[in-house]
């Protein structure tokens, strides 16, 4: 992550694409859309050449060959591209407002990434542009159990409150291995390291909280049978919001999502899951998952992986780009994810490389990428796939978007464009011109207030204030914005 | 582009994969072959139009022969390559393979040194040819690599400002001896940047500090790098007119004695259009041969760079653009952006694992822009010109090394198969630890429930 800010311009800048989507707001929803002439990659029934998609309130309202414009429909010529379903992530960070980790404590369950949702983060719309419609955001890994997390649609635009995915099971994060015994990592100085330091104590840190969690549902439970057998002056409770979110992981109400790479870690969750009587709704990362795919499909967790990530760390040191197609054999759900705003740029491609790495099929291969996420975020009711009902969550590609090639030309959630690659295109001159207008004017402003001599002005805090240096080479001149600044 | 979405059927790809597997084995266990010719494949040479139903011969580890009409020697080893396709190995001229096995594990790191000014360090030395990252890469066609020291590596912070000379190999061999095209291939600066805000991975957070603060640290590095240009000068003239009784040798200084000659050029990475500015101006007044890495803001500079003859080595693709209000899609359109300017440009993975998606940036590049041949050069042969080893590698041309792979369709694209690897005229295996654990656990018997 190494986007410098340029000036006041980032408050801008950001406004661009929502003009850009701004010009179709008002008159897409409620109104009939029709693609046609598209190459339908449906996930569920086959692909379907020279097809046509009708939405309707943003729903899909047909898929078919011989579909007819309804009256005052918009229709969107394909031009024989690729329409698949929108792209779904698994486990993203964007849009996270501050901090991803809350690492000061090994069970920070009462913190919620819901709350510090940012839907200005430039990373939601480079993500759109990659096709992606849905993610999961999670809390980091630094914790045995995180914080919990929540499903979004990347609805570029749209305020905080309309970013989560309306009826999504909420989730919470929970993690293994290195990264919550902080092995690559020093505290900050005169800090004393945090417990646990071993995969041993990662085991107890868990099991420990979820007592607790179990405990206190008890004298919940307790307290409810009382007050509905009609005890009067009962004391409820104290509410504990670092439980609440565990015990509503041991009613089934809410999704363990769990950082893991190690087998024995993989299996050790399964055990203390077994034990609560709860089930891992996905082992993330998991990349020695196919070391033990039986055991997981056994378990009825699904697993969501990177494509060809290894390496990085020791607990990474085994894991292999067959991954995925390898514990597709063996009955696990299986997703490919980014944990990366510019990985997801590509899942697509990534899902491909499970073709060459293990043999997918093609549709396969687009399922890691679409259906499978949905199962394993329990949305597939509403996306994933492109049938009738669903939500009309789309990416349109001007190739096959399993070739490196492809490039996404278009992306809809809820049946409303909220990418378009030549309007991104054709707005950028008028963005630069409103750029070089806004900086001429602060330099103005600035020689304005030297000229009057006032030096008790504020203090220069931020240091992209006074980048106001003379362009440094020649090639510079008339180019003010031209990273001299 | 219609080359792009003919993928092979799978079935095809898997059986024709395994055949290619037992006739590799028994040529890989045989004595190394002198002579190899490879028949019957599309050759794409890259110094001229591809060749239908060509030939290439391969002997004594050189390129012997390429052709449509070469006759097979009878010393020769065929390889019946119909319906595949030849071409250049590719070349990732900045990564750390076998200078960093496990990134968070320091004791498998030789990246970073200590100090900011370490001329006389080369990579070589301590590349690791049993690292596993070896036969990974080359499995996807990547024949040679430049090493890069003070790249790359857990810690973002330090590693210097000179941190040593990249050194070039190919990816097989026993030794470094035999590995080695060129030990000493471009002396490496880290260009000094401004930064105000640096993200501490101690601490997992930014820390800021003063514009002020930080333009004098920037300043102080770059007088000292101007420093240490001097005293080669002076050391250079020394050992030159000096007597020899009095002459002290002194690492540090000799190193930079070739560059200071312009006969070494410094691989200077830097990713603002500033930074870049900045460097151009300073190899320029000090008359140093200046190949940028990186250069994620090359498409502000490139008229600079083209007037100024400096090649860029491009980082990956996949990459957020540098700043907010930069176009989302500038790192993809950024090469065909080089290539139309005339700016000459070589694709990178920076990296150690992710040197294997090398072709995957290439192709990424043509989605957006980049002609197809232009991608196919700035992965097999514009980085071999760059840094002065293009008469040893690069294209399929007699004399050269044969440095081959031969593949089931179009390199950059993602499903494509190596099926045959050649490496200084040897027949090298494709086989890797992740395909060798992959074999292990998918024989793994269903446990008892």
């Amino acid at each position: 992550m190494k986007r410098a800010l340029l000036l006041a311009t980032v408050a801008f800048a950001a406004l661009a694409p929502f003009s850009v989507c701004a010009q179709d707001s008002n008159t897409q929803k409620d109104n009939a859309i029709l693609i046609k002439n598209a190459t339908i990659l449906t996930i569920t029934h086959g692909n379907i050449e020279h097809g046509s998609i009708l939405i309707r309130d943003g729903k899909i309202a047909a898929v078919g060959t011989d579909l007819k414009v309804p009256d005052g429909a918009t229709v969107i010529d394909a031009n024989g591209q690729y329409v698949m379903p929108g792209i779904i992530d698994c486990h993203s960070h964007i849009a996270i407002d501050g901090g991803v980790n809350e690492g000061s404590v090994s069970v920070s369950s009462m913190a919620n990434i819901a709350d510090v949702l940012d839907p200005e983060d430039m990373s939601i719309y480079d993500d759109l542009a990659g096709g992606v419609t849905a993610a999961n955001i999670l809390h980091g890994s630094a914790n045995a159990i995180g914080g919990q997390t929540v499903v979004i649609k990347l609805r570029w635009g749209k305020p905080a409150s309309q970013l989560p995915f309306e009826g999504a099971l909420p989730g919470i994060k929970f993690a293994l291995g290195e990264n919550p015994k902080r092995s690559n990592f020093s505290p900050p100085p005169g800090v004393e390291p945090r417990y646990p330091a071993t995969r041993l104590g990662v085991e107890e840190t868990i099991r420990e909280a979820l007592i607790e969690a179990r405990q206190y549902k008890k004298e919940w439970d307790d307290y409810n049978q009382k007050k509905a057998a009609g005890n009067q002056n009962l004391i409820p409770p104290r509410r504990d919001e670092k439980l609440e979110p565990l015990v509503e992981v041991l009613e089934g109400k809410r999704y363990v999502h769990s950082h893991c790479y190690r087998a024995d870690e993989i299996l050790m969750l399964i055990r203390v899951a077994n034990e609560f009587g709860f089930k891992i709704r996905t082992f993330q990362h998991v990349l020695e998952g196919y070391k033990i795919a039986d055991e997981i499909a056994a378990s009825g967790a699904g697993g969501s992986t990177f494509s060809d990530w290894w390496g990085y760390k020791m607990e990474a040191y085994d894991a292999i780009p067959y991954n995925a197609a390898l514990m597709t054999d063996r009955g696990v759900i299986v997703s490919i994810n980014s944990d990366d705003a510019e990985e997801a740029r590509h899942l697509n491609q990534e899902a491909a490389k499970s073709m060459k790495y293990g043999g997918l099929s093609a549709n396969d291969a687009l399922k890691l990428v679409t259906l499978n996420p949905a199962i394993q975020l329990g949305i597939d009711n509403r996306v994933g796939s492109i049938d009738v009902g669903k939500d009309a969550d789309l990416a349109i590609f001007n190739h096959d978007p399993l070739s490196v090639y492809a490039v996404v030309q278009k992306t809809l959630i809820d049946g409303r464009v909220y990418f378009d690659r030549q309007r991104d295109i054709d707005a950028r001159p008028a963005l630069e011109k409103e750029k070089q207008d806004l900086l001429a004017k602060e330099k103005k402003a600035a020689e304005e207030k030297k000229a009057e001599g006032k030096t008790e002005g504020k203090p220069e805090k931020k240091p992209v204030a006074k980048k106001k240096q003379p362009p440094t080479s020649p090639s510079n001149a008339g180019n003010v914005a031209g990273g001299g600044l | 582009m219609s080359r792009a979405i003919s993928a092979k059927s799978l079935s095809f790809q898997l059986i024709s994969f395994c055949l290619a597997l037992s006739l590799a084995f028994p040529l890989w266990s045989q004595p190394a072959a002198n002579v190899y010719a490879i028949k019957g494949a599309k050759v794409y040479t890259l110094a001229g139009p591809a060749i239908e139903n060509g030939t290439v011969v391969l002997r004594d580890g050189k390129i012997a022969a390429v052709g449509a009409n070469i006759a097979v020697p009878e010393d020769a080893q065929v390889i019946d390559a119909a319906g595949l396709e030849v071409y250049p190995g590719m070349f990732d001229p900045i990564t750390q393979i076998g200078l960093n096995e496990v990134g968070a594990v320091s004791a498998t790191v030789d990246t970073r040194e200590l100090g900011a000014f370490n001329p006389e360090l080369v990579a070589s030395t301590a590349v690791n040819p049993a690292t596993a990252h070896i036969p990974v890469t080359r499995a996807s066609g990547i024949t040679e690599v430049l090493a890069v020291p003070g790249i790359g590596g857990f810690d973002s912070e330090g590693g210097g400002v000179i941190t040593g000379q990249a050194s070039a190999f190919n990816l097989a061999g026993w030794t470094m001896d035999e590995m080695q095209i060129k030990r000493s291939v471009a002396m490496v600066v880290n260009w000094p940047s401004i930064q105000a805000r640096s993200f501490d991975f101690s601490t997992f957070s930014f820390k800021e500090k003063p514009y002020t603060e930080a333009k004098k640290e920037y300043d102080k590095s770059v007088n000292e790098l101007s420093d240490w240009l001097v005293r080669a000068r002076h050391y250079a003239q020394a050992k030159e007119k000096g007597s020899p009784d009095l002459f002290v040798r002194d690492l540090k200084l000799e190193a930079l004695v070739p560059v200071v000659e312009g006969k070494l050029p410094v691989l200077v990475v830097a990713d603002d259009a500033r930074d870049i500015r900045n460097a151009v101006d300073f190899c320029t007044k000090q008359n140093l041969k200046m190949i940028l890495g990186s250069g994620a803001e090359s498409w502000k500079v490139k008229d600079l760079l083209k007037e100024k003859k400096i090649p860029v080595i491009l980082g990956p693709t996949e990459r957020l653009p540098e700043r907010e209000d930069a176009p989302y899609d500038k790192p993809m359109t950024q090469p065909a952006e080089l290539n139309a300017a005339g700016v000459p440009f070589a694709f990178s993975s920076f990296g150690t694992s992710f040197s294997r998606r090398l072709p995957q940036y290439a192709g990424t590049a043509v989605g957006y822009g980049l002609p197809h041949d232009e991608a196919l050069k700035a992965v097999m042969l514009n980085a071999a010109q760059i840094l002065g080893l293009a008469d040893q590698v690069g294209t399929l041309e007699p004399g050269k090394l044969a440095n081959i792979i031969v593949t089931t369709g179009d390199p950059l694209e993602i499903q494509t198969q190596v099926r045959y690897l050649f490496i200084k005229g040897q027949l090298t295996s494709t086989d890797n630890r992740h395909r060798d654990l992959y074999e292990e656990y998918r024989k793994r018997p269903v446990p008892p429930r």
